[in-house]
């Protein structure tokens, strides 16, 4: 089947989309509810975007979307309230056979 | 003879240097060497590979390699986004950085090569103290294949690395050379 | 001494032992890790007499080895692709002053789409500035060729600027045992650069200065008597560097097994690959040699003439392409072979980093042998033009 190319190579918006970055990275962030206070610090400074302030039970939180978080830490870094953890991934935690 | 060895892991685990670190080590067995990383990839995480040639003639061929006789995995979550066994001879042989039982890692990729695990990110952790599985995974190439004395892997490490990650990644060659002699016995 | 060392070492390390006075660089991806070397050496005092100067564009760099040049300093950069591109216009003039500057290009796809992998189509675009340009196909061969790139560009019945062309990753990047040299072994073939003119306030000079249509033509007519003359001199370092460091790379030619009905030509680090192809198919009784071009400007046409006057097939191997036309090499190859008689097909591949695993390469050659396959584009995707 013949592929299809572009001429130019012009690239049209959103096709990161496509490349789930997850799986790279041996952790991820986790966000604390509880001690977030949806400043947005961590949002503009996330290099890939995945992190969004989203109202969660009634309360405003960011959400590290983990299909995308290559585990940085930046967002950890950055994070005033030391709302942000970055934590092993369950797949490096599992003990030697 | 021409023995060809593929490493696969992400960027940041120190796969190019895995084959580079045994290109050296190779040379100085009284082989010539020849060691090459896919390139472009160069960003932390991303899924990269890198080749590696031991033979006893000079090595003239620069293309990747697609039938190698071993195969080097670093990251044990690579296995289902990149076909690590693609091309694997079946007398050749699979080491892995992996946290389950070689068997587990065997019937889940349905290859009929030999395959050989050891949890590298553990020692990796508890000697170097991050994830840097490269040197590790140097140490149990060497133990299950038997290509390279230990010797030989500290006397490139006293020259490859240098402070204190020097000692530590010998450590940590040593530990996994050991464990898969252990494995291979 | 032998040791296992990164392309970039090889050469960064044969730099510092022809002793440099200017070295100029703008990084760029492959080359940026020979001139990282560099400064490292600079940095720790191992560069005698010697400055380096971080420019701000590749533009700015060749500008300044021009001055440097002229000023009488032996110089050296690295560049590839765009960086080359970028310099082009300081290039021809280099040329035309008739400056033996130095430069290593890692040969790297161009612009657009952006590519930082690598096929010849750079060092190609600057075919007619007027530099020397030379290929090398491992390691070995480009540490050697500092030395003699020196020597060759600053004879004075030569003076030009001198491009050594490596590939880029498939080489820079690569590990390999590298034979590095002696000082001493330096130091015995290659003299201290000392020009009979440049810029000094004692007797003021200028280079490069305008010349109308009476006079113009012939400063052109020099270069190329210039490049004719670099042609013989050439042969003659090459034989000289054969005698000094043991290590014979054959002249602007190699030819392997000369007897052969048919041969392939290339450049570059894809000839390894072709030793291999070559040695399968004459195991499986196929008459078959291997011309390897290292010269490339100036153009051997006498030497390729008389190793392929018996050829009946000649399949050429191109990583760049004159777009509207064919693959470069083809089309110098045809002309310089212009009143003889062979097949001549032209594949172009691996353009942009595409690898080139040897059994393809191996099936295609031996399909050409065979009148089965076709000059063009091989190893490519069928594809549907698409207006987004």
């Amino acid at each position: 089947m013949k592929i299809r190319l572009n001429i130019g190579a012009i690239s049209e918006p959103l096709q990161s989309e496509q490349f789930k970055t997850g799986d790279w990275g041996t952790e991820w962030s986790f966000v604390d509810r509880e001690k977030c206070t949806a400043c947005r610090v961590c949002e503009q400074f996330c290099p890939d975007g995945c992190i969004e302030v989203k109202e969660i039970e009634g309360k405003e939180v960011a959400v590290v979307d983990h299909n995308y978080c290559k585990g940085c830490g930046v967002c950890a870094s950055v994070c005033r309230y030391g709302a942000i953890k970055m934590e092993l991934k369950e797949l490096f935690k599992v003990d030697v056979c | 003879m021409l023995i060809e060895v593929r490493f696969h892991g992400r960027g940041g685990q120190g796969v190019v240097t895995a084959a580079d670190f045994l290109a050296i080590a190779g040379f100085k067995e009284g082989y010539y060497t020849l060691s090459f990383p896919t390139f472009g990839a160069e960003k932390r995480g991303s899924p990269v590979a890198s080749f590696l040639r031991i033979s006893d003639e000079p090595i003239v061929v620069r293309d990747e390699i697609y039938n190698p006789d071993y195969v080097v995995v670093l990251d044990p979550s690579i296995f289902e986004a990149v076909n690590v066994t693609s091309g694997l001879k079946e007398s050749g042989m699979l080491i892995a950085n992996y946290p389950k039982s070689s068997e587990d890692l065997k019937a889940f990729l349905k290859t009929n090569s030999k395959v050989l695990t050891i949890n590298a990110t553990k020692i990796a952790m508890k000697i170097l103290g991050r994830p840097t599985t490269n040197t590790t995974m140097v140490g149990a190439f060497a133990g299950a294949t038997g290509l390279f004395k230990l010797e030989t892997l500290k006397e490139t490490a006293e020259e490859f690395f240098e402070g204190p990650l020097k000692e530590r990644n010998v450590l940590a060659i040593e530990e996994a050379y050991r464990y898969m002699k252990e494995v291979c016995r | 001494m032998k040791k296992v060392v990164r392309g970039f070492y090889s050469v960064a390390y044969a730099v510092k032992l022809c002793k440099p006075n200017i070295i100029c660089a703008y990084p760029i991806t492959p080359q940026t890790e020979i001139v990282e070397n560099l400064a490292l050496m600079y940095a720790n005092g191992e560069l005698e007499n010697c400055k380096y100067i971080t420019a701000e564009s590749e533009f700015a760099a060749a500008s300044i080895l021009v001055g440097a040049s002229a000023a009488g300093a032996r110089t050296f950069t690295a560049t590839c692709s765009q960086g080359l591109i970028l310099m082009s216009e300081v290039l021809f003039n280099a040329a035309g002053m008739r400056l033996p500057i130095v430069i290593v290009n890692t040969n790297r796809a161009l612009s657009a789409p952006l590519s930082i992998w690598n096929d010849l189509q750079d060092s190609m675009a600057l075919r007619d500035a007027g530099i020397i340009q030379v290929y090398v196909e491992n390691n070995q061969e480009a540490h050697d060729m500092v030395p003699q790139a020196y020597k060759i560009a600053e004879d004075k019945r030569v003076r030009l600027p001198f491009m050594i062309c490596m590939d880029g990753y498939k080489l820079t990047h690569a590990y390999e045992p590298v034979d590095l040299l002696d000082q001493n072994v330096v130091d015995s073939f290659l003299p201290p650069y000392s020009p009979e003119v440049y810029l000094t306030t004692k007797k003021p000079v200028a280079f490069g200065c305008y010349a109308p249509p009476h006079i113009y033509m012939e400063f052109r007519v020099a270069m190329q008597r210039a490049m004719e003359r670099a042609k013989e001199i050439m042969e003659k370092v090459f034989a000289d560097w054969a005698e000094v460091s043991g290590r014979n790379w054959g002249g602007h030619l190699e030819v392997v097994y000369p007897d052969s009905k048919n041969f392939v030509i290339a450049m570059g680090s894809i000839v390894g690959l072709l030793r291999k192809v070559v040695e399968e198919l004459r195991n499986e009784g196929i008459s078959v040699g291997l011309v390897k071009l290292r010269t490339f400007r100036p153009f051997p046409v006498q030497e390729l003439r008389k190793s392929l006057e018996n050829a009946e097939k000649i399949i050429v191997i191109d990583r760049s392409v004159s777009f509207g036309y064919e693959g470069n090499l083809s089309i110098e190859l045809k002309s310089a072979l212009y009143g003889m008689s062979p097949e001549v097909i032209s594949f172009i591949l691996g353009l942009g980093g595409r690898d080139v695993p040897k059994d393809f390469l191996k099936e295609l050659v031996k399909n050409a042998i065979l009148g089965k396959e076709k000059s063009g584009f091989k190893g490519f995707k069928e594809f549907e033009e698409v207006i987004p």
